[in-house]
């Protein structure tokens, strides 16, 4: 597949404290794909989404969102972001919340519908989200990037926690949204949510181990298995790092 | 800076408020309740109440606006709202004015009613009109707003927010006039309550106490105030940034 890059990350360099969290990061996600960014936990995941986003404070190397620097003011309309924890208003009601980030880019009532039923929250509109279950509430902080139509939609761990009809419906969702061009970077510690991607980063201790598609992972260690195969590639790099 | 995200910012933050019936209970009644046990505490001295209910009338609205909002500011920080607010449209001083006019509206409804008590219940009587008072107690609560605001930024968790209010709002309580007239205070204290945004603020009150007409001398004192607390607002907003460690 010959895609257009939406994302280009370039000799990426985040420190935390004394800390180097991303250590020279180079990638490259193409436009219209849902590209996953798996690891462990601490691995540097929500660090480069927020790079990605523009909100870290970065020690070297660029980022370029659709062409123009990550962060930058015409960005702000065009990149959706949906931060680990639910970053919502937990004392208003749903469809509050996403009228309210509706209002942000000059949208209305129906725009907040729209995406409430794109997360399946119809019926609990009305609920204040902090009444609601972990899921719901992930969902609801979803609906609030979904009301802009963002080109570029980034998610961190979207489906943690939701029950696995709807995590199916999730992921259905976004290929269908990026079968109309909207480019997604979903993080996951689950494994098993990786072959569900077009592409996969792989990162650990802040370092980029895999780019590739699934079925390039795959052929790369020689194994079916995902996981597997990540764990091969890691102890590969190990053994070489070591000789 | 866009009027209309400030004004759904505004919005959203009432509403909030709105769902916290008993933050709503608090706010209105409490300032209403403190100054119906003034009034039982100075009895029997003679014009000592109308000086101080008059007084507190602006330092109730500052305290508790001062504490809402950096409680407020600090949870949009903690639950990662702010974060992905600023990742939106939504300009800086989009936010900080959003949240200044949201709490000037529950500041007006606050006061109006601890105004209304102190004038029909408890009998305050004062030169000036009580409008002018409400109008003081509300220019007095976007100063309490704005500072709160501010403060938010220098803190990490509720316990840092709430330790602003001793640095912050005491030592104006102290040195604005209501323990010892400031004409009374040594030469050093004098200057240190001179640069101090709340000692503007009870003397334009003490004005109104004393004339029946708005005095020169009292919106000279309005204008610090509010200039001040635009002053804190724009500060906020250059503290505010996109990019954090």
């Amino acid at each position: 597949m010959n895609y257009q890059s939406a994302i280009e990350v370039s000799g990426l360099v985040v420190d935390r404290g004394r800390r180097r969290v991303l250590d020279g990061i180079d990638c490259s996600i193409p436009a219209g794909s849902v590209t996953g960014l798996l690891g462990p936990s601490g691995s540097g995941k929500t660090t480069l989404i927020r790079a990605i986003v523009g909100v870290q404070i970065v020690k070297a190397g660029t980022v370029t969102v659709l062409g123009k620097p990550a962060g930058s003011a015409p960005l702000r309309r065009t990149v959706g972001y949906v931060t680990q924890a639910p970053s919502v208003y937990a004392d208003l009601s749903v469809r509050e919340n996403a009228r309210y980030f509706a209002s942000l880019y000059g949208l209305g009532a129906a725009d907040a519908e729209r995406a409430i039923a794109d997360v399946g929250l119809t019926s609990a509109a009305r609920q204040l989200v902090g009444n609601l279950s972990g899921g719901q509430r992930s969902r609801a902080s979803l609906a609030c990037a979904l009301v802009a139509s963002p080109e570029v939609l980034v998610l961190d761990e979207p489906t943690v926690g939701q029950d696995p009809v709807l995590r199916d419906d999730l992921w259905a969702q976004f290929h269908d949204l990026s079968g109309r061009g909207v480019t997604f970077l979903v993080s996951s510690h689950v494994m098993d949510e990786a072959g569900r991607c077009d592409r996969l980063l792989l990162i650990r201790d802040g370092e980029l181990i895999a780019d590739d598609t699934p079925a390039g992972v795959r052929a790369a260690a020689g194994t079916d298995d995902l996981e597997a195969a990540f764990l091969r590639l890691i102890r590969e790099r190990e053994e070489k790092v070591a000789a | 800076m866009s009027v209309g995200i400030t004004l759904s910012t505004s919005g959203r933050i009432v509403r909030q408020l709105r769902h916290d019936r008993r933050t709503v209970a608090l706010l209105i009644v409490v300032p209403a309740l403190l100054l119906a046990v003034l009034y039982y505490m100075y009895e029997d001295a003679p014009g000592a109440f109308d000086r101080i209910a008059l007084t507190m009338l602006g330092i109730f609205p500052f305290v508790i606006m001062f504490l809402v909002t950096s409680i407020a500011m600090l949870r949009e920080r903690t639950t990662g709202t702010l974060e992905r607010l600023l990742t939106t449209p939504l300009g800086k001083v989009d936010l900080l004015f959003g949240y200044g006019i949201a709490f000037s509206v529950a500041a007006a409804v606050q006061g109006a009613v601890a105004t209304g008590v102190a004038y029909w219940l408890l009998g305050l009587d004062t030169a000036g009109s009580a409008g002018l008072v409400l109008l003081i107690a509300v220019v007095d609560a976007v100063l309490g707003v704005a500072l709160g605001l501010l403060c938010s930024a220098f803190a990490r968790t509720e316990f840092q927010a709430v330790q602003f209010l001793p640095v912050v709002v005491v030592p104006q309580i102290l040195l604005c006039g209501l323990f010892v007239p400031r004409e009374a205070m040594s030469g050093w204290l004098q200057a240190i309550a001179d640069v101090l945004p709340l000692t503007y603020a009870v003397d334009a009150l003490l004005e109104v106490g004393k004339s029946a007409e708005a005095t020169a001398t009292m919106w000279r004192d309005v204008i610090i105030v509010a200039g001040a607390a635009v002053l804190a607002l724009v500060l906020a907003a250059a503290t505010l940034r996109r990019r954090t460690p």
